[in-house]
């Protein structure tokens, strides 16, 4: 949040439970997120971060509570306005989710011509976008022939190109090495400035000192520890 | 045009089991083709025998002029028939010798006329029809002055119906061949959907509708089954060339000629398997989209 900016909630979560059989990923979550926030969600392995941003983004429905994204109830939402409802997140998976048979470019031009873009401004925000994240030279590589720093670069160039109002980026320095992880913490940081809510889920402490911004604590699926809160 | 490019890339990245679809929708397509062919002239055929059908009436030796006349009456009133015309032994070993100009000096060592005095009687519309005719023939077979009826061309009233059971077995084979070729189809889109099911979910995750990732396999689904219409139309063509090439209108009497299948048809024909490719993507997308 920048200072002196009034706090509007643009994700309101309120007792959210996410279960698997008998086994419980998330337990009674109760949260705001704000709107151009950079929070992270902190927690060690299994603790449910990705569950909690798989329910933003209906992944997975929860199984009990509700969650409200700039307004919409996803329990209500219409299962044809899934694909809408997806196009308010960036989302950078941890497993960064490329897809091996399509160039650099062709990757991230996917999200804008799923969103039905013209062709012409397709080109100028994928060119931008790649020039950003210093991909711009990789532009026709093929994801597997590229290093995992380069390929969540791309993945980051894919969550940002549609200028979303939320990114979610799921442990974006887990499997990279020190400098790699610093250009991926700033990219992320140079898009809160530029007015997005970025909502980072990790287990590395590291990353959310050289950060800064709001963090909440997940430890067996619940919430510990708010300050902020 | 975006899905079209995206379909086409699919072709080209799934070449072998999009060259299966095609080879299977061709051979589908052939041999109904071929059968509509086969139809499609036996019809024709059939029409042209209809037009000229005639009974001929031979008379026994030794009939006098005034009983021809009386029989000529005789078989004008009856049902069916249009016009009758007498043919003398005399007028017949004429026609007999304009038809066979070479061999005509076979006809000049005769002792005496072979041939016997002949009633040509011609049918109503109506009546053009293998069982009335049946029906009239053995009627004038009973007539004291009659020799012989000839229906001529009696295998083809036969070949008719025989006609109409092999019509009723290509309808079933091209129902048949319908559902095998939209079988195949949706396996094929099937395969290239589950081999590439990640790209799929990355799609629906990025925030595409399911048109967006539904239409390029329709497309993909409708281009194979043209292409492969286009091929199987153009092999019966070949067969038909290859075919018709040895068959004179002489051979079938000069009654008629054989022809291709009508524009029209193969126009269907070619919409039909697009249909096929069609439906195919239909069964499949509909079972991974549940």
């Amino acid at each position: 949040m920048r200072d002196g900016e009034e706090k509007t909630a643009i994700i309101r979560m309120f007792h959210v439970y996410r279960h698997y059989g008998n086994k419980t990923a998330v337990v009674d979550i109760t949260l705001d997120i704000y709107k151009n926030e950079l929070l992270f969600i902190n927690g060690p392995s299994g603790a449910g971060k990705t569950t909690l941003l798989k329910l933003l983004y209906l992944a997975e429905p929860v199984s009990d509570g509700q969650i409200l994204v700039n307004g919409m109830n996803l329990s209500r939402i219409a299962r044809k306005k899934v694909p809408f409802l997806r196009r308010n997140f960036g989302i950078v998976f941890q497993d960064y989710k490329l897809i091996p048979t399509k160039t650099v470019y062709e990757n991230v031009a996917l999200v804008l011509e799923a969103a039905g873009q013209k062709r012409r401004l397709i080109n100028k925000k994928v060119k931008s976008v790649l020039r950003t994240v210093g991909m711009e030279q990789r532009i026709n590589a093929l994801p597997p022939t590229l290093s995992g720093g380069e390929q969540q670069r791309v993945a980051i160039a894919r969550a940002v190109v549609g200028d979303p109002e939320i990114i979610l980026a799921d442990e974006p320095t887990g499997s990279l090495d020190a400098a790699a992880a610093d250009h991926v913490l700033g990219l992320l940081r140079a898009y809160h400035t530029r007015g997005a809510t970025v909502i980072i889920a990790t287990h590395a402490q590291e990353l959310i000192r050289k950060a800064g911004g709001r963090v909440v604590h997940l430890n067996a699926g619940r919430l510990v520890n708010m300050p902020d809160h | 045009m975006r899905y079209l490019k995206r379909a086409l890339q699919d072709i080209r990245q799934n070449r072998f089991l999009s060259l299966v679809t095609i080879v299977t929708i061709a051979v589908s397509i052939l041999i109904v083709s071929a059968f509509a062919l086969f139809f499609l002239n036996a019809n024709d055929l059939i029409n042209a025998w209809k037009k000229g059908v005639h009974i001929m009436v031979y008379l026994k030796n030794g009939v006098v002029e005034t009983e021809v006349s009386r029989l000529q009456k005789m078989l004008h009133g009856l049902v069916g028939v249009e016009k009758v015309n007498f043919i003398s032994r005399d007028e017949a070993l004429k026609q007999l010798r304009e038809q066979l100009p070479r061999q005509s000096f076979l006809l000049d060592n005769l002792k005496q006329n072979p041939l016997p005095d002949a009633f040509e009687v011609h049918l109503l519309p109506a009546t053009r029809n293998w069982a009335k005719i049946e029906k009239l023939a053995v009627q004038l077979e009973k007539l004291p002055e009659v020799e012989e009826v000839e229906y001529g061309r009696g295998w083809l009233g036969r070949f008719a119906v025989v006609f109409n059971l092999f019509r009723l077995a290509g309808y079933a084979l091209g129902a048949l061949f319908f559902l095998a070729a939209v079988f195949f189809v949706a396996n094929t889109i099937r395969l290239v959907l589950y081999s590439r099911r990640e790209e799929v979910e990355i799609m629906r995750l990025v925030g595409a509708e399911d048109r967006f990732i539904k239409t390029p396999f329709y497309i993909e689904g409708m281009l194979q089954g043209a292409l492969g219409g286009i091929i199987g139309l153009a092999m019966c063509l070949l067969l038909f060339l290859a075919v018709s090439s040895n068959v004179t209108p002489e051979f079938f009497g000069g009654a008629f000629q054989i022809r291709f299948l009508p524009t029209g048809m193969l126009i269907t024909m070619v919409l039909t398997s697009m249909m096929v490719g069609w439906l195919g993507c239909f069964a499949s997308l509909k079972q991974f989209f549940k």
